[in-house]
């Protein structure tokens, strides 16, 4: 490590990593915005569900940098070329999140809520949603984490972020540069993962004391299914 | 032009499937990387898993294993390797390996510690010692999460193999990164349009697998993911 070429190099790291948590944070939003609905479709009429679940699972099984070359032709050498396929990634884990979220309400709850008067959609925004927040967060956590690292694959195609200290530091044989990018998106990763738990616990107040006595589990099946893709690379 | 067009003319092209560099070459190549790298993580990871998940300890591990290595970049860790360990096989099968290991020591270690405990207590009343029961009881019924992590893992080898072309690697990769370096869209995009086939095709025989190594009184009760 040679420490001093942090400092001499602060305003670079400093572009790249806010390039890269764009790229990272970008696709995890939009496929939030895109699987809810989606979700709420696919728990409404449940023959539309397993269809859209294999899918979704074809899908992750692509390799991001295949992904990223196939758009190429439309898109050209941009931010959107990268955020497409992340997109996709989100919208994979998060989609069987949201439909376990919305099926996780029981069913007195969702009589109670009934019987007070709500229609459908006051009962949706209002009871079911609400519920689901954990395990909807619990994929977007993922969803998150696995675009900020996956965002530094862009970099091949020419894509800015931090993946830019890696192909730097290859090439002039410079390890404190790709260790530097490592660190920073693994932290960067951290930090919106800890932004996000503390999302959940602002959005669900009620859970407050029932989480110390929860045991450490895995967030879902998503956290399983993974990623390959997406993942991986 | 569309992507599709690109590709096609660049794969009918015969001078492709020809010679050291041509097609049926590199799909070899990137299949033994994958393969081999998928070998090491699962002799690695389902013992582990299997023991962790029998005897409980180190569970808490597991699980932040699993939540931390899909903030690893995989580029970041391949060209460390590369340039700490120069160009030998390990500066490839080491972060290959490392990355396919989490998924599946997760789903193994979910598979045999999620064992319905009157599984178990039926095991243990049958006589079974404690060996018995992990090699009878519950590594069967663990089978079909295991499949599901090995699958992940390959997923996850065979992209990540792709980029390892970056670091000098062969397989399909090498089309991707040498089309890109000299300009070339078409070689880009038949290369491109090789790893999403071997993706899917990747997919098809997990699925094949996993029916054919489910033990046949699982099968029924199984619902689909």
């Amino acid at each position: 490590m040679i420490w001093s070429w942090i400092p001499g190099n602060a305003a670079l790291i400093r572009q790249l990593t806010l390039e890269n948590a764009y790229l990272g944070v970008v696709p995890a939003v939009i496929g939030l915005i895109i699987s809810v609905p989606l979700g709420i479709a696919c728990v409404r009429w449940g023959w539309l569900y397993p269809p859209v679940l294999s899918a979704t699972s074809v899908v992750y099984a692509l390799p991001s940098l295949a992904l990223f070359i196939v758009l190429i032709p439309y898109t050209g050498l941009t931010d959107t070329t990268v955020i497409i396929p992340l997109t996709l990634f989100s919208l994979c884990v998060l989609l069987p999140n949201v439909v376990d979220g919305l099926r996780s309400v029981p069913g007195p709850v969702r009589q109670a809520a009934t019987a007070m008067g709500f229609g459908t959609l006051r009962r949706l925004v209002q009871v079911e949603l609400p519920i689901a927040v954990p395990i909807v967060i619990a994929g977007l956590r993922i969803a998150m984490v696995s675009s900020i690292s996956l965002a530094s694959v862009g970099q091949l195609i020419g894509v800015s972020s931090l993946g830019y200290l890696f192909i730097d530091g290859y090439q002039r044989d410079f390890p404190t540069e790709i260790i530097v990018g490592l660190v920073l998106i693994i932290a960067l990763a951290l930090v919106c993962d800890v932004l996000l738990v503390i999302a959940r616990r602002l959005l669900t107040p009620w859970q407050a004391g029932r989480a110390r006595r929860e045991i450490p589990r895995l967030p879902g099946r998503a956290a399983r299914e993974l990623p390959g893709g997406v993942g991986a690379a | 032009m569309s992507f599709l067009s690109y590709a096609w003319d660049w794969l009918r092209a015969p001078v492709q499937w020809h010679g050291p560099g041509g097609i049926p070459i590199r799909i070899l190549e990137q299949l033994g990387y994958s393969g081999l790298s998928l070998l090491v993580a699962a002799l690695i990871a389902v013992p582990l898993g299997v023991l962790i998940g029998h005897t409980g300890r180190g569970a808490l591990l597991v699980v932040n294993i699993a939540n931390a290595w899909r903030s690893i970049p995989t580029l970041g860790l391949l060209v460390l390797a590369v340039i700490t360990l120069g160009f030998s096989p390990l500066a490839w099968l080491i972060p290959l390996v490392v990355l396919a290991i989490p998924p599946i020591l997760v789903n193994t270690y979910e598979g045999v510690a999620g064992v319905d405990p009157e599984i178990r207590d039926a095991a243990r009343g049958m006589g079974m010692t404690s060996w018995q029961q992990v090699r009878k009881v519950e590594i069967p019924v663990a089978v079909p999460l295991i499949m599901l992590g090995l699958r992940t893992g390959a997923i996850f080898v065979v992209a990540t193999a792709t980029i390892a072309a970056y670091i000098g690697l062969g397989g399909l990769g090498r089309y991707i990164i040498d089309g890109l370096a000299a300009n070339n869209y078409g070689e880009v995009a038949g290369g491109a349009a090789l790893v999403v086939v071997l993706a899917l095709l990747v997919q098809v025989l997990f699925v094949g697998l996993r029916y054919l190594v489910i033990p046949a009184g699982l099968r029924k009760q199984e619902r689909p993911t």
